[in-house]
């Protein structure tokens, strides 16, 4: 399984990659693994603004729903509008073209509450 | 000998547009003896084409065979769990059948609707007995309406105090549809992370002045009972908050343990779970809800009352949450639930309680080396297994298929979400040993496989009707209607 170094882990398996201001978010290698065929993605709108650990979307496999949450505080500025009409790709490619939004960082000392890559990989062999 | 030999049936069937032939018809009408009318243009439809022309006996045929490819309570074991799949009695139907609750109508005036109207008198005092809460509605659908009709209640009770409260807290042990029942009266849901059994702890760290509600479903979606109920309880009363029990599960403690005398504040009864009456292919089913005396006035109405001799439905109740089904609910729900009560007895009731508790717990210990166990506490009505256990990578969903080979309708998987790879299995009191023991012989079977040919558990099933879906495929690209080629 595949966790690159660049990418920043939460413990709810989202990753979040951070250019600037802006943070790129999806879900882990581990969690389309965990889920197994997805079917349906459901994404916010641009301009909605979310809390940290607040639910901004939701993934529904062929084995269950689950809600995917905010790593960090922001407003969206960008979604990833071929998902919900091709969500086969979050299973296909989930840290490339299986990106689920981009979130205009409220606070980015948030960030330092997230894992890097070895302690993600710890956190899922833990689990 | 258990195996898959001689289980199975197949019987192909085509669809009807594909056994139309041109020109054949189910009727026959006399000669027309009066002006032919020519229909209005906007009534006319051009597009369907391609509609089956069939006669009556090919429609027939048609619907009775695909009726033989139905799965029932009636045709096999079905140990769904959480969802209580036993046996309806027949004596249920004959009730039901009886011309004085067949033939009424809903409007027919209460002097000659009496003993319909105490039927379900009897049946408010019944469950209020079974479950120790004072005040019971029958109106309610099915469950799902049973715990929105609860919320609405509790809702209008904080209203009542001048309270505005905006959360409710659910344990991530709940059922699903009690946070979706939360949302839909307008709460926030917060979930409460429990350890197989919610701990007073974990609820004190989230209780506070804006909670309008504890959600909990007990014995949990884990088959265990909340141990902590009463604390916890007292911790939600204390701090200004009621109490929604979800009885879903409830005949895991009919009999025995009433929810009413534990501190919980509100609870739904599914009928067509605890007392017997059909699921009927999603409906209808019945969700009473029972509260205590303070909530009383909140109740949908009307209510059946007593009023001296004779039995009518009051109105008279300024503070109700309004009528939330037509008429008085599913009226013929109700007699089959009555029904069952009637012919069990309080003594009969109480032993199908322990029969259902023992029946998983044999499944439970008979599987246990097999497959994995995540909660170790003693299990109530069901037992919820995950697959952590399974050989050569198989998951839980390829047991699920093999068992439709060895003649099974597979428990309830995925479920609960807590544990990983769940297989939910609820046998309920209707089962022999030896059926159970039969199912437990394909379940250690399908074990063993796993690790000698694990292969028949992907390529299953191989005795059904169609193989192994694609359901990826069949939920991202649905085909929801025949197309003419």
């Amino acid at each position: 399984m595949d966790f690159p170094e660049e990418l920043k882990y939460t413990e709810e398996h989202e990753w979040v990659l951070v250019e600037d201001d802006v943070a790129t978010i999806g879900i882990t290698d581990f969690a389309q693994e965990q889920l197994g065929d997805v079917v349906f993605v459901e994404l916010p709108e641009v301009g909605d603004r979310f809390d940290v650990g607040k639910s901004f979307g939701v993934v529904e496999s062929v084995k269950a729903v689950s809600d995917v949450y905010a790593p960090v505080s922001g407003e969206v500025v960008e979604i990833n509008e071929e998902l919900p009409d091709e969500p086969e790709i979050l299973n296909n490619s989930p840290y490339e073209d299986g990106w689920m939004v981009k979130i205009r960082l409220a606070d980015a000392a948030e960030l330092d509450d997230l894992m890097d890559a070895a302690a993600y990989q710890e956190f899922v062999e833990k689990d | 000998m258990i195996s898959t030999e001689g289980r199975g049936l197949v019987l192909d069937e085509k669809l009807l547009f594909e056994q139309s032939q041109p020109g054949r018809i189910g009727y026959s009408l006399p000669n027309l003896d009066v002006p032919a009318a020519t229909p209005a243009k906007q009534l006319l439809r051009n597009e369907i084409s391609g509609f089956p022309e069939l006669s009556e006996v090919d429609v027939v045929r048609h619907y009775t065979r695909l009726s033989t490819w139905n799965y029932g309570v009636d045709s096999g074991f079905y140990p769904l769990g959480s969802c209580t799949m036993k046996y309806n009695p027949k004596v249920n139907e004959a009730a039901a059948r009886l011309p004085g609750f067949m033939d009424i109508h809903p409007q027919t005036p209460e002097a000659l609707n009496q003993g319909a109207l105490e039927l379900m008198y009897n049946l408010q005092r019944d469950l209020g007995e079974v479950s120790g809460f004072p005040a019971i509605t029958l109106q309610p659908a099915a469950g799902a309406q049973g715990e929105f009709v609860g919320m609405l209640t509790i809702r209008a009770w904080h209203e009542a105090n001048g309270q505005k409260r905006h959360k409710v807290i659910i344990p991530d042990t709940a059922h699903g549809t009690n946070p979706a029942s939360a949302a839909l009266c307008g709460y926030e849901v917060i979930t409460v992370a429990s350890d197989g059994i919610l701990s007073k702890e974990a609820v004190a760290e989230l209780m506070d002045e804006d909670v309008a509600a504890l959600m909990v479903t007990n014995p949990n979606t884990l088959g265990l009972f909340e141990a902590d109920i009463r604390a916890i309880c007292d911790l939600v009363h204390e701090r200004g908050g009621l109490v929604y029990s979800d009885g879903a599960n409830l005949n895991a403690l009919m009999g025995i343990s009433r929810p009413g005398d534990i501190g919980i504040d509100v609870m739904h009864f599914n009928l067509h779970k605890t007392f017997s009456t059909p699921h009927g292919g999603g409906g209808p089913g019945a969700g009473p809800v029972g509260v205590v005396k303070r909530l009383e006035p909140f109740l949908p109405k009307p209510v059946v009352i007593k009023d001296g001799d004779s039995f009518r439905l009051d109105y008279d109740r300024p503070d109700s949450i309004g009528r939330v089904k037509s008429f008085y609910g599913h009226f013929g729900v109700l007699v089959r639930a009555y029904s069952y009560i009637l012919s069990m007895g309080g003594a009969g009731l109480k032993r199908a309680t322990e029969m259902a508790v023992l029946n998983a717990n044999y499944i439970r210990a008979r599987l246990e080396g097999e497959y994995d166990l995540p909660n170790q506490q003693r299990s109530l009505h069901e037992v919820v297994f995950s697959e952590a256990a399974l050989a050569n990578g198989c998951h839980t969903l390829d047991v699920a298929k093999r068992l439709i080979d060895y003649g099974y309708h597979p428990p309830t998987i995925y479920f609960p979400l807590v544990v990983h790879g769940a297989l939910m299995i609820e046998p309920t009191e209707t089962e022999s040993k030896q059926t159970i023991d039969e199912f437990c012989d394909a379940l250690l079977a399908i074990a063993e496989e796993a690790k000698t040919q694990p292969e028949k558990l992907k390529m299953a099933p191989v005795r059904a009707k169609v193989k192994r879906l694609d359901e990826a495929t069949a939920a991202r690209k649905p085909k929801l209607r025949w197309e003419e080629d």
